[in-house]
């Protein structure tokens, strides 16, 4: 009998992203957005736009002194006051004071995310996964969510002494919701079938928690994990403002009470930077776990 | 190759009066009503039925993913309980896990039994993906290999946990027509070199006669077996038979059953049995 039937060999496949590593992944797409007329006009408009709004931006403040605009910082004072060496409100590029408050807020970020993560995702996780378990918690999860994080504050100081404590656990309670639905949603996507391929190969039920639920919650969690950051950085500045000694938030709140109103805006900014580095280090982490997905790949 | 040292099992599933209703009294509908059938020892026993006549809830019954209201199911004389590795479920489209690789899915079922060394695994699995020929695409995730890849895949898949019982669910839906036809040459030549207890469902008569040991022919809802027919064209199978008198023979006493069936359906009002019966008479009436 022929036991010989291997198919018609099939053409070798293009390189395909996911088989790239990952610095040679990320000069291809640098590549393409410089050359690639679409993305180059793309890159362009882009550009363009926020040329637009800083130019609409200082003609309301700087140049017409349009009313309602006239007392806020125009694009000049506030870029004098960010690279002057010796800035008259005490920050800029070249001040420690900048990098502390800086420095203050991702440590703390860092932790309430960090610990909305390692709660958050095993709590969906187990959600999706067990049915008895959801139950029994999803009701109570719905209740808390809805609720504003701003109106946890005075519990969060009546419950927390130190000065740290309340504002990383309103950090952490925003970020913590939206970790555990997104986790628990992930967990309900994953179609019907690869449970029962699973069990049909042999899978007991921690394997198919380690490798059915795990990775193919994944897009979901890391989904999550976006606008879990997305509030967390949100609370936080708000937190900030309540309390605290170091932080952008705290910072924006001193200046304002100081009329130190360039320095508002650059703490604006600051937080707008540091916001999107922490969602595309989460992008980053999150494509490197998921190079199966087509999804994962822009 | 690795299979052929295991000492040849004995799988025979017998399928007692097996019952299933969907909902609740008073208002569930009956998809399987006293369905009995045996699948006989290292044979290939192709299901066919038109579309809805229950052969997907015969498969989650005969998988144990789901409970019969009624009759039983023996594998070997013993009632089925739940899933199990010792049946397979080769699932419509692809059921490839798609965040593993072609390897990572082959060496599933061995590395969660845990009963094989390492190495063992790593040898089979490497055998296998050569046989199928993908050798040169088990580092590569499912979404990037093509329809009939991934249905080798499975079938990779399926051969390294050796399942006494095969059930195989439509599973070249979704094919383009010209692979479809490679794809059966190709399955017909694994499962005929195997030799072991099969069940094939499909809704495509040529499909189904050409693959078939014994064929059975499911009714309309609610689903129980119409007919048996044994299939004796010889083998190793080759597509020119779909040409032979013997096959056209058996081709139309198949027919004629799943016909007498769907003016059933149409009287009934079923839609997918209009269309049946509009290209049966195109073909068979306008013909003759």
């Amino acid at each position: 009998m022929a036991t010989s039937i291997t198919p018609r060999p099939a053409p070798a496949l293009p390189p395909a992203l996911a088989d790239l590593s990952f610095g040679a992944r990320a000069w291809y797409r640098l590549r393409h957005q410089f050359t690639n007329p679409e993305s180059l006009k793309s890159l362009l408009l882009g550009i363009g736009g926020v040329v637009l709004l800083i130019l609409a931006w200082w003609l309301a403040t700087e140049l017409l002194k349009l009313p309602r605009f006239e007392k806020l910082p125009g694009p000049v004072a506030v870029w004098s006051e960010f690279v002057s060496r010796n800035p008259p409100f005490g920050t800029s590029v070249f001040t420690p004071e900048y990098y502390m408050h800086i420095l203050w807020s991702t440590l703390r970020i860092l932790v309430a995310f960090g610990i909305a993560t390692v709660l958050g995702v095993p709590l969906g996780l187990f959600m999706g996964w067990n049915k008895a378990w959801k139950d029994y918690t999803f009701p109570i999860l719905e209740l808390l969510r809805p609720i504003p994080v701003l109106a946890w504050v005075p519990l969060a100081i009546l419950m927390w002494s130190g000065r740290e404590e309340p504002i990383i656990f309103l950090a952490f309670l925003a970020s913590f919701f939206a970790t555990v639905l997104n986790t628990l949603l992930g967990v309900e996507s994953i179609d019907e079938v690869y449970f029962r391929a699973a069990r049909c190969l042999g899978a007991k039920p921690r394997h198919i928690f380690f490798k059915v639920v795990v990775p193919g919650a994944l897009p979901f969690i890391f989904t999550g994990l976006q606008i879990g950051m997305g509030v967390a950085w949100f609370s936080l500045v708000a937190a900030e403002m309540l309390s605290g000694e170091y932080g952008l938030g705290y910072l924006i709140w001193d200046s304002y009470v100081l009329s130190q109103y360039s320095v508002i805006v650059i703490a604006m900014v600051t937080l707008g930077l540091v916001g999107y580095l922490c969602s595309a280090a989460i992008r980053l982490v999150g494509r490197q776990l998921m190079r199966w997905s087509t999804r994962g790949e822009a | 190759m690795a299979e052929a040292t295991n000492a040849p099992r004995r799988a025979e599933v017998t399928v007692e009066g097996l019952t299933k209703r969907y909902g609740y009294h008073p208002f569930w509908h009956e998809v399987l009503a006293d369905c009995s059938f045996t699948l006989r020892d290292g044979e290939l026993t192709v299901l066919i039925g038109p579309s809805g006549c229950g052969k997907s809830t015969l498969i989650n019954l005969l998988a144990g993913y789901d409970k019969p209201d009624q009759g039983r199911i023996l594998l070997n004389g013993a009632p089925v309980a739940g899933p199990g590795s010792d049946r397979l479920v080769v699932f419509q489209e692809t059921a490839l896990f798609p965040w593993m690789t072609t390897y990572g899915n082959v060496a599933y079922g061995p590395r969660v039994a845990r009963n094989v060394p390492k190495e063992r695994v790593d040898e089979r699995v490497q055998a296998l993906l050569e046989k199928v020929g993908l050798q040169d695409f088990k580092a590569k995730y499912p979404s990037q290999l093509s329809g009939g890849m991934q249905r080798r895949g499975e079938l990779a898949r399926m051969m390294i946990n050796d399942p006494a019982v095969t059930i195989l669910d439509e599973p070249f839906r979704g094919l383009d027509a010209m692979t479809r036809e490679l794809m059966q040459e190709y399955f017909v030549t694994i499962l005929e070199e195997r030799s072991q207890t099969v069940l094939f469902v499909t809704s495509e008569i040529d499909e189904a006669i050409f693959l078939a040991d014994r064929l059975l022919i499911m009714s309309n809802r609610p689903g129980a077996i119409l007919k048996e027919m044994e299939i004796k064209l010889p083998r190793p199978r080759n597509k020119d038979m779909l040409q032979t008198e013997e096959y056209l023979g058996y081709k139309r006493e198949a027919l004629e059953v799943l016909h007498a069936e769907a003016i059933k359906a149409f009287a009934g009002g079923s839609k997918s049995a209009q269309d049946f019966l509009e290209a049966f008479h195109k073909e068979h009436v306008e013909q003759a």
